[in-house]
C-alpha cells in the first residue's frame, strides 16, 4: 500500500501553489466574497494562460492530461486558497457532459471556447418543488418545429448574472416514469423570456432564481437523447469524482492555529496551550485526515477503473457533516471574537472561523443532502431495502 | 497512491482471517469469558507466526511491517479475539527495540513461548500496576519507574477484577521495593522507549477497532435486512438505515486511518506519532458509536446476552479505554503537531 499521492502530484501542487502564490490575493479573496461571485474574469485569464483551466482535460484540448491522482493534488490547492472556480467548474462540468454526448457541432461550439475561458456554462437542475428530487421537475419544454419552448422556474442558478449558457433539466413527457420523461438542453441566457433574479445565501454567495417564459431553443441544442436527459445528468454528476470538502476543514485548522498562536489568555499565555483548544484542534486535523482519505479513495479507485459505488457519497456526507461539526466547535473554542465577521478588520485571522461556519450549511445541501447520500450508502453501499 | 495491500499482505489476512474464522467464533468467546482468554486460540496465533512476525530477524523473528500487523490487527478485532495479541506484539517489539542481555532474553523466552510478556500503559500508582491489558495471564510486565524501564514478574498476589470487556486485565502489586527488584532492561531512556510503544499500541487497536466497527456494521446491517415492522424491513427506515450509513462511512474512514497510520511507521515517520494518536481517537469513537447503533438497531434482542452484538459493545468500550479516552488521544494529536503543552 502507499498513502502517498505519486511524486508527479506533489509536482504539481508545487506549480499550482506557485500559480496561486503569483494570481490570488487577499484582496481578490475578498472581493470573491463581497460580490458573492466565485468567479473572476483576470484570475480566469490567467488560468488558461498558466493551463490550469482544464488540467485534467487532453493536451490537444489544451489540458494537462493529468490524472485523478494529480487531479486531487491540484484540487486541494485550489480549494485551500479558496480560489474563484466556482463559474469555471460548472462550465467545465458541461463541456465534459458534451465532449460525452454531445453532437459534433456542439463540440466544435462549446468546447474551444469554455476552454479558453470565453463562457461561463451554469446549472439549471433545481426548482422550488425539486430539489433533492431533482427528476420531480416540472419545467416544460414542447417542441416546434425544429425548435422548443420552455416555460418553468429554476432555484439556485448560481452565476446565472454573467453566465452565457444554462445546462437545463426540462420535462418532456409526463406520460412516463418522471426520470424518463426528462430531456436536457444548453440555453443562451441572453435572449427574451429569461429573467434572472437575484438571491443571496448565508455564505455570501450569490445565486438566482431563472424564470422562462417563452424561451425558445434550437433542437440543435439539445443535449443527448429526448427523454433522455436523465443520463446526461448522470454523465454529469459521476464526473464529480473526487466530492469532498477536506479542503475546507484544512483551512478552518489553518486559521484556527494561526488563532490559537498568536493570541493569548488574561495570563499573556497563548491560546495554543490551553487543553480545550488543543482538544479542538486535535480533532479539526482527525477529521481532516478521514475526509482526505475518504476523498483520495475515490480518485484512486477512479485512476484504477474500480467501480465507485457508495465511496463517493461517503466522501461527500463525512467531509461535509465534519466540517459543520469542527467548525461550531471552533466557534465555541475561541469565544466571542468568533463573531466577527469575515473580512471585518477586527476579526481573528481574517474571520474565516465565522465564515466557514455559515460556508458549512451548504455544504451538507447542495450536491445532494446529506440525507441523499446516507439513502445512497444504505441502500447500494449496504444494501438495505429501499425506503418509501 | 495504492490502497490494496499486496498479495502477500493479502494471503496473511487470508491465513489469519481463517484462523479466526475456526477459533475464535462468537461461541469461542462468549466461552473464555469472563477471563477473555482462549489458550486454544493463543497457542495457534503463536504456532502461525503471531509473536515472531512483530520482531526483526536479528530477533528470530521474521520483521513484519507495521502495516502487516496492522492488517492481522483488524481480524483480531472483526473475531473479538480472546487473546493477547496486541499486548504481546507490542512488548516484544519494546524487547527488541530496548536492546541490551536482559531485554533479549526476555524476548527470546517470549518468542519460545516460555514467558508471556505485557506492556502496562500506566505508571504505578499507590503500589499497584492498575488494569495491566494482559495482566491476568501475562508472566511479566513491562513498566516505566522513573527513567528506568523494568520488567516486573507478575505473582499470585495479582488480582483479576471482573470488566465490562471481559479482558484478561489485572491490578498488580508493583510497590517500591518490588520495583527496585524488577529487571531493569534499559537506564536513562524509559520515557521515550515507552512513548513509541504506546504509539505502536495505539495504532494497533485502531486496526482492531476499526475490524470490529465494520463487522458490528454487518451484524446491524444483516439484522435490519430480515426484521420486519409496521409491514417492512427496518432497514427501509431511514431512522434505521440511515444511522448505519453513518457508522459504514465511519469505518470505512477509521480502516482507512489506522492503515496509513501504520503504513507510515516506515514510510513517513515524521508523522507516526501523531497519524498513531488520530487513528486511535477516531477508531474508538467509530467503534464505540458503531457498536452503540448496531446494538440499538436489534431492539429489546440487542439487550439479550444471546444476541453477539453485545458482545462487540462491551469490547469496544473495554479495548479502547484502558489505553485512553478518544478525548485523550485528541490531544495527544495536538502534542504531536505542536509540541506539548508548556513548549508555546
Amino acid at each position: 500500500m502507499d498513502f502517498r499521492l505519486g511524486p508527479s502530484s506533489e509536482a504539481r501542487r508545487t506549480e499550482v501553489r506557485e500559480f496561486l502564490e503569483a494570481h490570488m490575493s487577499l484582496a481578490l479573496e475578498e472581493r470573491v466574497y463581497r460580490t458573492g461571485v466565485s468567479h473572476d474574469e483576470d484570475f480566469t485569464r490567467a488560468l488558461v494562460e498558466g493551463g490550469w483551466m482544464a488540467p485534467s482535460w487532453p493536451v490537444e484540448f489544451g489540458g494537462q492530461g493529468l490524472d485523478p491522482e494529480e487531479m486531487v493534488a491540484v484540487g486541494e490547492e485550489l480549494r485551500l486558497a479558496d480560489a474563484p472556480m466556482y463559474g469555471i467548474g460548472t462550465t467545465m462540468m458541461v463541456a465534459t457532459v458534451i465532449r460525452a454526448v454531445g453532437t459534433d457541432e456542439q463540440k466544435a461550439e462549446i468546447i474551444p471556447k469554455a476552454l479558453a475561458g470565453e463562457i461561463v456554462i451554469v446549472l439549471g437542475f433545481s426548482e422550488p418543488e425539486a430539489g433533492s428530487d431533482v427528476a420531480a421537475t416540472v419545467t416544460r419544454a414542447v417542441p416546434d418545429g425544429d425548435e422548443w419552448v420552455i416555460n418553468g422556474q429554476k432555484m439556485f442558478t448560481t452565476n446565472a448574472q454573467i453566465g452565457d449558457y444554462v445546462f437545463l433539466l426540462t420535462r418532456t413527457n409526463t406520460e412516463v416514469a418522471k426520470h424518463k420523461g426528462l430531456t436536457m438542453f444548453l440555453v443562451p441566457l441572453h435572449q427574451p423570456g429569461v429573467e434572472i433574479q437575484a438571491v443571496f445565501t448565508l455564505s455570501g454567495e450569490r445565486t438566482n432564481i431563472v424564470y422562462y417564459n417563452d424561451v425558445r431553443v434550437a433542437d440543435a441544442w439539445r443535449i443527448g437523447d429526448v427523454d433522455g436527459g436523465w443520463h446526461a445528468m448522470t454523465v454529469a454528476l459521476t464526473n464529480e469524482h473526487a466530492a469532498g470538502f477536506a479542503a475546507a476543514i484544512d483551512r478552518l485548522l489553518v486559521a484556527a492555529e494561526a488563532w490559537a498562536r498568536t493570541t493569548t489568555d488574561d495570563d499573556g499565555v497563548p491560546r495554543l496551550e490551553d487543553g480545550t483548544v488543543r482538544e479542538a484542534l486535535g480533532r479539526t486535523a482527525i477529521d481532516l485526515e478521514v475526509s482526505r482519505l475518504l476523498q483520495r479513495r475515490v480518485a484512486w479507485m477512479a485512476a484504477t477503473g474500480q467501480a465507485i459505488v457508495a465511496e463517493g457519497p461517503m466522501s461527500k456526507l463525512f467531509s461535509s457533516e465534519a466540517l459543520s461539526a469542527r467548525a461550531q466547535d471552533m466557534v465555541e473554542v475561541v469565544g466571542p471574537d468568533a463573531l466577527r465577521s469575515y473580512f471585518d478588520p477586527s476579526a481573528p485571522a481574517h474571520g474565516v472561523i465565522e465564515h466557514m461556519l455559515r460556508f458549512s450549511l451548504g455544504t451538507t445541501i447542495y450536491a445532494g443532502t446529506s440525507e441523499i447520500h446516507r439513502n445512497m450508502i444504505a441502500q447500494r453501499g449496504l444494501g438495505l431495502p429501499r425506503n418509501r | 497512491m495504492d490502497l490494496r495491500p499486496s498479495d502477500e499482505q493479502l494471503q496473511l489476512i487470508d491465513a489469519f482471517g481463517a484462523l479466526y474464522a475456526k477459533e475464535s467464533t462468537a461461541e469461542r468467546v462468549r466461552e473464555a469469558e469472563p477471563l477473555g482468554f482462549d489458550d486454544r486460540l493463543w497457542a495457534q496465533l503463536v504456532e502461525l507466526g503471531a509473536l515472531s512476525m512483530a520482531v526483526g530477524e536479528s530477533h528470530g523473528g521474521w520483521g513484519a511491517s507495521m502495516l502487516d500487523l496492522e492488517l492481522v490487527a483488524e481480524q483480531h478485532g472483526r473475531a473479538l479475539g480472546p487473546a493477547p495479541l496486541l499486548e504481546s506484539q507490542v512488548a516484544c517489539r519494546l524487547l527488541a527495540r530496548t536492546g541490551g542481555a536482559a531485554a533479549t532474553a526476555l524476548l527470546a523466552a517470549a518468542l519460545a513461548g516460555e514467558r508471556l510478556v505485557t506492556l502496562s500503559p500506566r505508571a504505578p500508582a499507590s503500589g499497584v500496576l492498575a488494569l495491566v491489558p494482559a495482566g491476568a495471564v501475562a508472566t511479566d510486565v513491562i513498566v516505566r519507574d522513573g527513567d528506568r524501564l523494568v520488567a516486573l514478574p507478575i505473582g499470585d498476589d495479582r488480582t483479576r477484577p471482573e470488566n465490562v470487556g471481559s479482558q484478561p486485565l489485572a491490578d498488580v502489586p508493583a510497590d517500591r521495593s518490588r520495583l527496585a527488584a524488577a529487571t531493569v532492561l534499559a537506564e536513562g531512556s524509559a520515557a521515550e522507549l515507552v512513548d513509541r510503544a504506546l504509539d505502536d499500541w495505539l495504532v494497533l487497536t485502531a486496526g482492531a477497532l476499526a475490524g470490529m466497527a465494520e463487522r458490528a456494521v454487518a451484524i446491524g446491517v444483516d439484522y435490519a435486512a430480515e426484521r420486519e415492522a409496521f409491514d417492512q424491513k427496518i432497514g427501509a427506515f431511514q431512522a434505521v438505515g440511515h444511522r448505519l450509513a453513518d457508522s459504514a462511512t465511519a469505518s470505512a474512514g477509521a480502516t482507512l486511518l489506522a492503515r496509513e497510520a501504520a503504513w507510515a511507521d516506515e514510510e513517513e515517520p515524521a508523522r507516526r506519532g501523531e497519524l498513531a494518536a488520530m487513528a486511535f481517537s477516531f477508531a474508538a469513537e467509530t467503534a464505540r458509536d458503531a457498536t452503540d447503533v448496531a446494538l440499538h438497531v436489534h431492539g429489546g434482542y440487542g439487550f439479550m446476552l444471546e444476541y453477539d452484538i453485545q458482545l462487540y459493545y462491551r469490547r469496544s468500550r473495554g479495548w479502547a479505554n484502558v489505553l485512553m479516552s478518544p478525548s485523550t488521544a485528541a490531544r495527544r494529536v495536538a502534542d504531536r503537531r505542536y509540541g506539548p503543552r508548556g513548549s508555546n
